[in-house]
């Protein structure tokens, strides 16, 4: 199959981006500065992310719609604000995770906002349920940049006048060069910032404007370095349809009057794993001294039985040291339980430790 | 100081009596990004030519690194254990990885010179 592009594939070139491949797209990987300088760039400043690679899903309804997606996502959607945004999950019946996503209410219908790898399948599970009642399109003709960090607001309401009155999780329709953008106040890195869904023909010339002001491009390395200081799970790492939520220690995720009924996919599992307690859970976990533990990095206790994975682990510019997650027996998921890590067939010391690694500056609102 | 040569793994060699030193080179360090953490082997244990002999790891991944020549381990280079950006800062000088006691000095007749390094990796690149 022929790797796809996203409508900033040519400014991303121009800007010497190194690209990998991922879930089909030709990406960039990082610039010329590298990961570090990127990662300590959008801390400080402000990075500019491409996502157009995410789905945007639009699902067009009123009430009945709202109805209908109660049965699939664990949210309180009848008492979501319009232009409000929540974090959710995509389930099969045994609470298997086949997405973490974002959904957002808008006027006349819903915003998903689903990871690339993913949007397919989703797309198809999500039709078989819904497409004979409403119309439903996952987007080509829409490109998706985030703005990250703690100059993003300031920079972007330079071009786009009114963003910065949002509030975290909340998102609106704007004006730019006579087209309708929709702006949410959200993102990944654990910064303030947005993501700006925008038609492909204007990307370009939108990404340049935030650039010209100061923001730079920042890669899907640093992305991560971010997301993971930040104590955010990436689905295919943390998350996939052996975990649940309550195993993936999200359960503020799950609507509190959702749970008292049920009545969604997968809700027995979760009702009956929040109460009975889940074997094992998900925790940020520190590395002693530089040593990085990467995904699948067998994680044991002080007796050397195993107890446990590692999911994600990097080195974190901000932090300055090792981190990682992972999924530990629930007896040993306590802060500060000491832990061993084998690495190259050696054992090496870890702490558990409290997530995030490094602490957010959302602007909160309402929400 | 002898000529310094390259191996296929991206390694360089200079040698100066039978102790040879080796570390990455500096087109190396440009694939793995920012390295994060470095391992080398320990002072006193022998090394085979083409085994491994340590361990970088960037922000995306862990490679290992390897000696291009025989011999016991006589030296390491801690500075760069605690402060690995130093091998992105001067991978071909003073962030050297370690010293070897060569047993068999022909064994730098089979690797490159600079200028056919320079190709080698140009090539493996593209």
């Amino acid at each position: 199959m022929e790797i796809k592009k996203t409508s900033l594939n040519k400014l991303h070139q121009d800007s010497q981006a190194k690209f990998v491949e991922f879930a089909g797209y030709e990406m960039p990987i990082q610039y010329s500065k590298g990961i570090i300088e990127e990662h300590k760039f959008t801390r400080l400043h402000a990075g500019i992310f491409d996502v157009s690679h995410m789905g945007q899903l639009f699902i067009y309804g009123n009430e009945n719609l709202t109805f209908d997606l109660e049965k699939i996502f664990p949210l309180d959607l009848k008492n979501l604000q319009q232009n409000c945004s929540k974090y959710s999950f995509l389930m099969n019946e045994e609470a298997g995770i086949y997405d973490d996503l974002i959904i957002t209410k808008m006027e006349d219908g819903y915003l998903i906002i689903l990871n690339a790898a993913c949007k397919e399948k989703d797309f198809e599970i999500l039709s078989n349920i819904l497409s004979k009642k409403y119309k439903m399109e996952l987007s080509n003709d829409r490109s998706l940049v985030a703005i990250q960090g703690p100059k993003a607001a300031e920079i972007l309401n330079e071009t786009i006048n009114g963003v910065k009155n949002l509030t975290f999780m909340t998102g609106d329709w704007f004006d730019y060069n006579g087209q309708k953008l929709f702006i949410t106040r959200s993102g990944y890195t654990g910064e303030d910032g947005f993501e700006v869904s925008i038609l492909n023909d204007l990307a370009e010339g939108f990404t340049k404007s935030l650039i010209k002001k100061g923001a730079e491009l920042i890669g899907l390395g640093a992305r991560d370095t971010l997301r993971l200081e930040a104590g955010l799970c990436l689905y295919g790492h943390e998350l996939d349809l052996n975990k649940t939520p309550v195993e993936a220690n999200l359960k503020w995720a799950i609507s509190k009057e959702r749970l008292s009924n049920g009545g969604f996919v997968g809700s027995d599992k979760i009702i009956n794993q929040i109460k009975e307690g889940s074997k094992q859970i998900r925790v940020g976990i520190k590395p002693k001294g530089r040593l990085i533990a990467r995904e699948k990095t067998k994680i044991f206790n002080e007796t050397e039985l195993p107890i446990g994975e590692i999911t994600s682990g990097t080195f974190g510019p901000s932090i300055n040291g090792p981190i990682a997650m992972g999924y530990i027996d629930k007896e040993f998921s306590k802060i500060n339980t000491k832990i061993l890590l084998e690495v190259r067939g050696k054992k090496y010391p870890a702490n558990i430790c409290k997530l995030p690694f490094y602490k957010k500056s959302y602007v909160k609102g309402v929400n | 100081m002898s000529e310094v040569k390259f191996s296929k793994e991206h390694e360089w060699i200079t040698l100066e009596g039978d102790v040879a030193t080796i570390g990455i080179t500096q087109h190396a360090t440009e694939m793995l990004g920012d390295i994060v953490f470095a391992e080398l082997p320990e002072k006193g244990s022998n090394v085979e030519k083409d085994g491994t002999a340590g361990v970088v790891e960037s922000t995306k991944a862990a490679s290992d690194v390897y000696t291009p020549v025989s011999g016991e381990v006589v030296d390491i280079n801690q500075a760069i254990v605690d402060d690995p950006a130093k091998i992105n800062e001067d991978p071909e000088g003073t962030a050297w990885f370690f010293k070897l006691k060569m047993k068999d000095i022909s064994e730098l007749d089979s690797l490159m010179n600079k200028e056919e390094y320079d190709k080698f990796a140009k090539e493996s690149s593209s």
